[in-house]
């Protein structure tokens, strides 16, 4: 049954991405500064809330799983990691397509594209090390710890347009800016490729928890025969 | 307070005693001082590039000292010994920072001169300003380096999984002190624009001390 | 003075989904000895780690000298000695047991260091690193790290292993000490008949299991095998 769900819900935002795609590729105006390109936009602005979501509710549960040391929440905190950072990627690599064709150049050392880099870093580095850790208890523990830590490197990269000049465009949403900086129909649409992204993460972070549980029923059946 | 200095002294003693990773740490950095006099195109003066050699030179060298930090505890299981007592957790970790800041202090009293005669930088333009912002960027890579040493100390690969761990946590701090140290060496001192440095080394090293000292208990007890 | 030194209750420890222990309920009363048996890998470590505060429980409750949880005031009253000797070998035996007697916010750490160095025959290498120790000098510096505060409550996994003769019997004497002076010792141990002599119980783990609590009885010193014979897996 769950199962069942969870593939109604990949169909489903597997089918609104490629109706997105249509109306993003097809039925919007080019962009009157950037051209066509702007639309990488779509993906990459929707792209990076979605993994700097999923780090904040995987900081969320790794405080979880040490006040109440459920091992389900330590699940949780490396699904949700996982997501995040392949979202990280999709975001920087979006980014650098972004920045060869309107600023020249793949990479630029700019504060907001370094932080985002610095927190690609420290999770790729978080990851690492729970593959160091064979003890569940001990990692869960020392995981959580460094994802705490982590998140202050997501609220620097967040705040990173407004604290330092940066060559990265300023806010474009709304809610963030204050004001309506882009066509509303634009907007819009960036709502829509969020919604659709943010299913789709969901279903991969379900997947990836569906494994680790298993992992984690493995693991103890392996201690179980050692002990006979 | 008084078991902070307690441990704080124990650490010191222990390391002064022997010098081992000061000792190593001062030549390491000699070391990558003269490597980068190979590296970089110096004709007689520190310019822009001065504060971040000084400060990656810094975050290598110390990284010798840290690494040690919590590594001493695990040879006879003194650890389990300590967390046993009635020393609570957040007084262990204060008495190892201040430990290790004050061994990362030698090393830089030692680096900095150095420095100054290689690359014929001058450090006495802003004295204060210099002091503060080696004080503040030092406890940052302090209190970073001694929580991630207690984070590591049971694994296998700690010397691998630390410096991936470690450096990019570190890089807020570095860069804030490598842009404070340039504008100290050779530009105009703090100006309004270098605020928000000093301003990310304050909260940096307010943040992650709080952080640390909140959550070092769950490290300890397994 | 009526209650239990220790008061173990429906203790279950787990790593990931394996119990290491399972419901484990164990009472110790004050001035009691108990020797803990079981095979490696049986939980006796986690155990005594737990009731040393060094690990946590997933579920049920410890409670040392009445008060629930790891609180500082147990702790205070608490010597450990674990598998490592837990001292410095940077430090002379000196520093080693005045670090530990401050840490135990003893009223004259050096006071009480040097008195214990009389004791366990260190004083002539006082100020001697403790690098520079022979391994029997080692570990009787470890014994007095462990008693310098005069501990209500003795916890020691294994101590028996490893030790020299001489170790073994200061270790002995310490703990007959102790005892008298109403003290509570829990020991692991593989050594039946260097615990028996002090043991006034005995208790049994099996794969995380407290099987068996109860007092020493003639046979387990006679015969080795009689308690994994009558209460071990295969009876």
């Amino acid at each position: 049954m769950k199962n069942k769900i969870l593939m109604a819900v990949a169909l489903a935002s597997g089918l609104y991405l490629v109706r997105n795609l249509y109306v993003i590729l097809l039925q919007l105006p080019d962009e009157a500064a950037q051209g066509a390109i702007y639309r990488i936009m779509y993906f990459h602005v929707p792209g990076w809330i979605t993994s700097f979501s999923a780090y904040f509710l995987a900081g969320l549960a790794s405080v979880w799983y040490l006040i109440k040391r459920d091992p389900r929440a330590d699940e949780y905190a490396v699904a949700l990691t996982e997501v995040g950072t392949i979202f990280t990627m999709l975001g920087l690599a979006t980014g650098m397509v972004w920045a060869r064709i309107i600023w020249g150049v793949w990479w630029v050392w700019d504060p907001r594209l370094t932080w985002a880099f610095i927190c690609f870093l420290i999770y790729a580095g978080y990851l690492m090390l729970r593959k160091t850790i064979d003890e569940p208890g001990q990692r869960g523990r020392i995981a959580a710890v460094v994802s705490i830590f982590a998140f202050v490197s997501v609220i620097i990269t967040y705040k990173s347009i407004d604290w330092w000049r940066t060559q990265h465009p300023g806010a474009v949403l709304s809610f963030r800016a204050g004001e309506q900086r882009m066509d509303p129909a634009m907007e819009g649409m960036l709502f829509h490729n969020w919604f659709a992204l943010t299913a789709f993460a969901g279903v991969i972070m379900m997947l990836r928890l569906g494994q680790e549980r298993m992992q984690r029923e493995l693991d103890a059946l392996r201690r179980y025969t050692h002990s006979l | 307070m008084g078991h902070v200095f307690t441990i704080a002294w124990k650490d010191l003693r222990s390391e002064l005693r022997t010098k081992e990773s000061i000792n190593a740490a001062a030549a390491f950095s000699m070391v990558i001082l003269v490597l980068f006099s190979f590296v970089l195109d110096i004709s007689g003066d520190a310019r822009d590039f001065g504060g971040g050699l000084l400060w990656l030179v810094f975050a290598f060298a110390g990284a010798l000292v840290l690494n040690r930090s919590f590594a001493r505890e695990q040879s006879n299981d003194c650890l389990d010994a300590l967390v046993a007592s009635p020393l609570p957790g957040w007084a262990l970790f204060l008495g190892k920072a201040i430990a290790n800041f004050a061994l990362l202090g030698i090393v830089e009293l030692v680096a900095l001169p150095v420095f100054g005669i290689l690359f014929n930088a001058n450090w006495l333009r802003f004295p204060a300003w210099t002091l503060l912002t080696c004080a503040l960027a030092t406890w940052g890579m302090t209190v970073i380096g001694t929580m991630f040493s207690a984070l590591t100390v049971n694994l296998r690969l700690r010397e691998l999984m630390l410096p991936v761990l470690v450096y990019p946590m570190l890089i807020p701090v570095l860069m804030a002190a490598m842009q404070l140290t340039t504008a100290l060496l050779v530009g105009e001192g703090i100006t309004a624009e270098d605020w928000i440095w000093v301003k990310l080394l304050i909260g940096f090293d307010i943040i992650f001390t709080s952080l640390s000292l909140a959550l070092i208990d769950f490290i300890l007890v397994s | 003075m009526s209650e239990a030194a220790l008061d173990v209750r429906a203790v279950w420890k787990y790593f990931g989904d394996f119990p290491a222990l399972r419901a484990v309920n164990l009472n110790v009363a004050r001035g009691e000895c108990l020797a803990m048996l079981g095979r490696n890998g049986a939980g006796k470590t986690t155990l005594l780690k737990i009731l040393a505060g060094l690990s946590d429980i997933s579920q049920g409750t410890v409670s040392v000298f009445g008060s629930q949880g790891n609180t500082t005031d147990a702790r205070r009253k608490t010597g450990v000695l674990g598998h490592g000797i837990g001292i410095y070998d940077e430090l002379t035996a000196r520093e080693n047991l005045e670090l530990f007697g401050k840490i135990y916010q003893l009223d004259r750490p050096a006071h009480a260091a040097m008195a214990w160095l009389e004791r366990v025959d260190l004083k002539h290498v006082a100020d001697a690193r403790a690098r520079e120790f022979s391994r029997g000098m080692r570990q009787r510096l470890a014994v007095a790290r462990a008693f310098i505060h005069e501990p209500l409550l003795l916890l020691l996994d294994e101590p028996f292993t490893a030790l020299d003769d001489r170790s073994i019997a200061l270790l002995q004497r310490l703990l007959a000490e102790r005892l008298a002076a109403g003290a509570t010792v829990v020991m692991s141990t593989h050594q039946l008949r260097e615990a028996m002599e002090l043991a006034t119980h005995w208790a049994l783990l099996v794969r995380g299991k407290l099987v068996h609590k109860g007092e020493r009885s003639p046979e387990i010193i006679s015969d080795p095998t009689w308690v994994y014979r009558n209460y071990g897996e295969d009876s």
